[in-house]
């Protein structure tokens, strides 16, 4: 009988245990936030958003450039990532579905959405701002192209993946080229995965930091030319917030609010999207 | 019309397989690039030499890496530390106690915790953590710590908040969801008749969990600590502001180090002759191998599994 009652006793204490891993965990989500979204948002105001930065000491300084210039990067890099990205992952899923090569290739893409975002910040940093002779904004739209394409690599390929390989014989049976099957039948069914794919390697690479670093570097001016350096929220945050000033704190709270606000609404909309297509299964 | 269509899915074709070989381009270009950058340091200090120096004079034009490498090995080691028992603990929470209806919305507040940018948690962990740590814990720490021989070394110093410990507290709460949701994904894998004769034979939950989902899910969990640790490795923001950025090595967790990406992140654009930034550049070679051999381990695993 005791060795029962020890054993139930040991049963309880482990699964306490867990529980209140599981609160540790929800009780790091909830402290992060909260003190984020406490002490950002009395940092927002207009002038955040229209002013640019004003000489320490000043009041009514804002961060303008630095949401533009995230702004400009961002979309940059969406342009150049977005398009590698869906073809790279349809070549992965489609032409050299059976192929060994293939199957290094989507490992390599796997390991490159882990992979230390710094480096990339220095490969871009010897590829494009020593050669041009200056921090420019292209240069840090490539890098957080690099960190974006692998992983729009790997939702593509694994979304094309769910499309049933009926769908396409039917196509090729009334005599469509391939290209016609995936262009007309698989991204039309699978539209939803891509896009879901797509919002989320932005939301992650919009925050990005350290590739920021090295490549578009930093400037407190408005500039709409990214052949210039170029502000980012990020960066600025960084600055600001080593900085001594309690202004730039406070302007440092008040970007980071808006990055969270930023990341949690669209990976809660990815989800959503994510849950409301495929939830059903 | 027939040739119009082939030249067409030809292109087609040809467009998405140079798309995916850009994949293995920038692996192998960042590869060489970080390579011949660093070949003059390399020849300059030698490998083994440079790994273990911890000499950081740009002054003297000194160079060795042991500093940098030092502190990403400590903040990495800790944050496993404290990240494996708390992920595993909700993996089992995910899989075995919690009510199924509020399954999904744990989960998915567990993996916010992942999508939070790192630089927040820098600034979360400069303004409110360090504060926290250095007022209350790490005082705590060194009256129950210092009195006992041996341990008391890692725990001496004045307590500052922006120190290895801080660093590892932080890094481990970013890679609680990635250990978490492999291990809970590797648990939902243990067939459903293994649970159940261990029921039979009239075990308890916990003894169920430790003596068949553990086992069973061993390498599964295994590789989700690997890419942990690859993730944590590289991690720069989040560690740079609570972290300091001092060369030398100190046995204790509350003094200030540094971690080859936070060398990186605070000196690349201040290296102003060719050796020091060669040197930077070797760091980050070294960096890029480590993750490299992480991520590829954990790939290896995770490829036994599936089959």
């Amino acid at each position: 009988m005791n060795l029962v009652k020890k054993r139930k006793v040991k049963n309880i204490i482990a699964l306490s245990v867990s529980v209140f891993a599981a609160i540790i965990g929800l009780f790091w989500l909830v402290f992060i936030l909260s003190s984020v979204l406490v002490k950002g948002i009395s940092s927002i105001n207009l002038s955040l958003f229209l002013n640019d930065p004003a000489p320490p000491g000043i009041p009514g300084g804002g961060l303008r450039c630095a949401f533009v210039g995230q702004a400009i990067i961002t979309v940059i890099a969406t342009v150049i990532g977005v398009p590698i990205g869906i073809f790279g992952g349809t070549f992965l899923a489609e032409y050299g579905r059976n192929k060994k090569y293939t199957a290094v290739i989507s490992s390599l893409a796997d390991m490159m959405t882990s992979f230390p975002s710094i480096v990339v910040g220095v490969f871009v940093y010897t590829i494009m701002v020593r050669p041009m002779g200056h921090f420019n904004g292209y240069a840090g739209a490539v890098a957080l192209a690099i960190i974006m394409i692998p992983i729009i690599v790997r939702t593509t390929e694994e979304t094309l993946k769910l499309i049933p390989w009926e769908v396409r014989e039917a196509a090729f049976a009334l005599g469509a080229p391939y290209y016609k099957v995936i262009k007309d039948i698989v991204y039309r069914s699978a539209i939803t995965g891509l896009f879901t794919g797509i919002l989320l390697a932005v939301a992650r690479v919009a925050v990005e930091t350290a590739p920021l670093l090295f490549t578009s570097f930093n400037n407190s001016f408005l500039t709409l030319n990214p052949n210039q350096p170029m502000p980012s929220l990020t960066v600025t945050i960084y600055q600001y917030a080593m900085g001594p000033y309690k202004e730039w704190h406070k302007l440092a709270w008040g970007a980071s609010f808006v990055i969270v606000l930023f990341v949690l609404v669209l990976s809660i909309l990815g989800r959503w999207i994510i849950s409301k297509r495929y939830g059903s299964e | 019309m027939e040739n119009k269509f082939y030249a067409k899915d030809g292109l087609f074709k040809s467009l998405s397989f140079i798309s995916a070989l850009v994949i293995v381009l920038i692996c192998i270009a960042m590869f060489t690039v970080l390579f011949i950058f660093s070949y003059p340091a390399i020849k300059q200090f030698g490998v083994i030499h440079f790994i273990l120096s911890d000499a950081w004079n740009p002054v003297k034009k000194i160079f060795g890496g042991a500093g940098a490498i030092y502190g990403t090995i400590v903040t990495t080691v800790l944050s496993l530390i404290f990240a494996i028992p708390t992920s595993l603990g909700i993996a089992v929470f995910i899989t075995q106690i919690c009510p199924h209806s509020l399954k999904k919305y744990f989960s998915n507040a567990i993996e916010l915790l992942a999508s939070i940018p790192s630089i927040i948690y820098g600034m979360w962990g400069l303004f409110t953590l360090a504060p926290i740590m250095r007022n209350y814990i790490e005082p705590f720490l060194q009256k129950v710590f210092l009195p006992i021989p041996v341990i008391k070394y890692l725990f001496q110093g004045t307590p500052l908040g922006i120190d290895l410990l801080t660093s590892g507290l932080i890094l481990s709460i970013m890679i609680i969801p990635f250990i978490s949701s492999i291990a809970r994904d590797t648990f939902e894998l243990v067939p459903k008749e293994l649970k159940e004769s261990a029921y039979a034979m009239g075990a308890t939950k916990w003894e169920m969990i430790k003596d068949v989902i553990f086992p069973y899910s061993k390498v599964g969990v295994l590789s989700g600590i690997i890419i942990a640790t690859g993730r944590a490795l590289g991690e720069t923001m989040a560690v740079a502001f609570v972290l300091g950025n001092d060369h030398n090595i100190h046995l204790s967790l509350l003094k200030s180090s540094t971690t080859i990406s936070v060398t990186l992140a605070n000196e690349f654009t201040e290296a102003d002759f060719r050796l020091y930034l060669s040197s930077l550049f070797y760091l980050a070679f070294i960096l890029f191998i480590m993750s490299f051999t992480a991520l590829g381990l954990a790939k290896f695993l995770l490829k036994r599994i599936k089959k």
